[in-house]
């Protein structure tokens, strides 16, 4: 078991669960602006691969942005990132598809089905359609949305859009999952379903955003706080 | 299933299932025929007039479905799930402008019959008229597409749209206009410079789908 060890300020070094292996995200004095707003300035931040990393902070200290910036969507305005040994924003377009991202919206067409969203996110993903199938079915089963796979997104509730979208975030299993907030709309059995999909180890590395400071002390070996 | 036929899919789906862009555009198409015809006081269009009606007619109704092209992209954040993916984003060009064709022969299948009930004497030029009229709707596909892109990361995406386009389309106008003159000429179709103005659509399709596939990944990054 790893020590979780709680850290205040810019500078944190997640610790290995894998020695020796290049680490999943290296980060030094990122900065990102948002025309003379500046989200973030001069982080730097260390995780190992297989890492479960917790990062917690106030409304507006960066998180989301760090996570959008890891996962490649957004641009840095200043420092150095490697994700998974990839330099960005030079080589995001080999990023691509390593990634399991859960932003803030989830990533789902309103008037497809969750089966029907999977099934796109798998064909984006390359995955063959023989695959995709079993895939996507384990998944909504795991997930307890079997009932309603077939229904337009835009009828589910706000709990049912997240689980499907944490299964659309780890339908292609990525070694790198970056999730902002994925208990929220989850009721506690949900996330009983879900805690074991979305865990860190076997060289899956995640870092997980959170307001929920014990649950994210308890689920993570490390812990960054921004802001 | 490759991410092309996968998204092409998608965009067919949702608008089949929603109806949101192609009854908008044809009805569009349909009352602006009416609006001609009381307007031009007149039972019989050829020549110029008819494509000078016909053309522009379409190409605005077109407008209806680029304005809307992108919109589940923006707001169901379809532009991070292909940026996510390992794909190129000329993918979704592709798609999309493939979708968009789809809705322009969707409409050109209603509108044009109604066109000619409404104002032509004679039906024979409108099977060669099917060709301009496709070659027509692949360039305003390219076109429509990345200016839709373009327009929708801005606020004023309602007004971007139009205005970028509208000055881009000119020579698609113009060329689609100068053959539907001749195929719709009074006494039937004249074929004297038909291969000229494909000649200039093929030419404007080719420039905008080099343009698309040059830049489209560019447009959808940061």
């Amino acid at each position: 078991m790893m020590e979780r060890t709680a850290v205040e300020g810019r500078s944190a070094e997640a610790p290995a669960r894998s020695r020796g292996l290049e680490p999943a995200i290296r980060v030094s004095g990122l900065r990102r602006d948002f025309g003379e707003r500046t989200a973030l300035d001069g982080l730097d931040l260390r995780v190992e691969t297989g890492a479960s990393v917790a990062i917690l902070g106030p409304n507006g200290s960066g998180k989301s942005t760090l996570l959008r910036i890891l996962a490649g969507l957004l641009r840095p305005s200043g420092g150095e990132v490697s994700v998974l040994g990839l330099d960005l924003p030079k080589e995001t377009h080999l990023l691509r598809g390593k990634v399991g991202y859960l932003g803030h919206e989830p990533l789902l067409y309103r008037d497809l089905s969750p089966r029907e969203n999977l099934q796109l996110s798998a064909a984006l993903n390359g995955i063959a359609d023989d695959q995709a199938g079993p895939r996507i079915d384990a998944l909504i089963d795991a997930v307890g949305m079997g009932a309603r796979a077939g229904d337009r997104v835009a009828e589910l509730s706000a709990g049912m859009r997240q689980r499907i979208d944490i299964c659309r975030a780890i339908l292609h299993e990525p070694p790198l999952l970056l999730f902002d907030e994925p208990d929220a709309h989850l009721d506690p059995e949900a996330r009983r379903e879900i805690a074991p999909l979305i865990a860190a180890g076997d060289g899956r590395t995640r870092l997980v955003v959170s307001h929920d400071r014990g649950a994210a002390t308890e689920d993570s070996d490390f812990v960054v706080e921004l802001g | 299933m490759t991410a092309f036929v996968a998204l092409l899919r998608k965009d067919l789906r949702v608008e089949l299932r929603t109806l949101r862009s192609i009854p908008s555009m044809a009805l569009f198409a349909v009352t602006a025929f009416v609006i001609f015809r009381f307007g031009l006081d007149r039972e019989q269009l050829s020549g110029e007039l008819a494509a000078g009606v016909l053309v522009p007619t379409l190409l605005f109704a077109a407008l209806l479905a680029i304005n809307r092209l992108f919109v589940a992209e923006r707001e169901e954040g379809g532009f991070d799930l292909v940026r996510l993916a390992p794909v190129d984003g000329t993918v979704l060009f592709a798609a999309k402008a493939s979708a968009l064709v789809v809705y322009l022969v969707v409409l050109e299948l209603v509108a044009v019959p109604i066109f000619a009930l409404f104002f032509l004497d004679s039906a024979a030029g409108l099977l060669p008229l099917a060709l301009v009229l496709l070659l027509a709707d692949i360039g305003l596909a390219a076109t429509g597409t990345v200016i839709s892109t373009i327009a929708t990361m801005s606020s004023a995406r309602d007004l971007l749209a139009p205005l970028i386009l509208l000055p881009l389309l000119v020579p698609l106008v113009i060329a689609a206009a100068g053959a539907g003159e001749h195929l719709l000429a009074e006494g039937g179709p004249d074929y004297g410079r038909f291969g000229t103005w494909l000649g200039l659509l093929g030419l404007y399709d080719l420039i905008f789908l080099l343009v698309g596939y040059a830049t489209f990944d560019f447009l959808l990054d940061d």
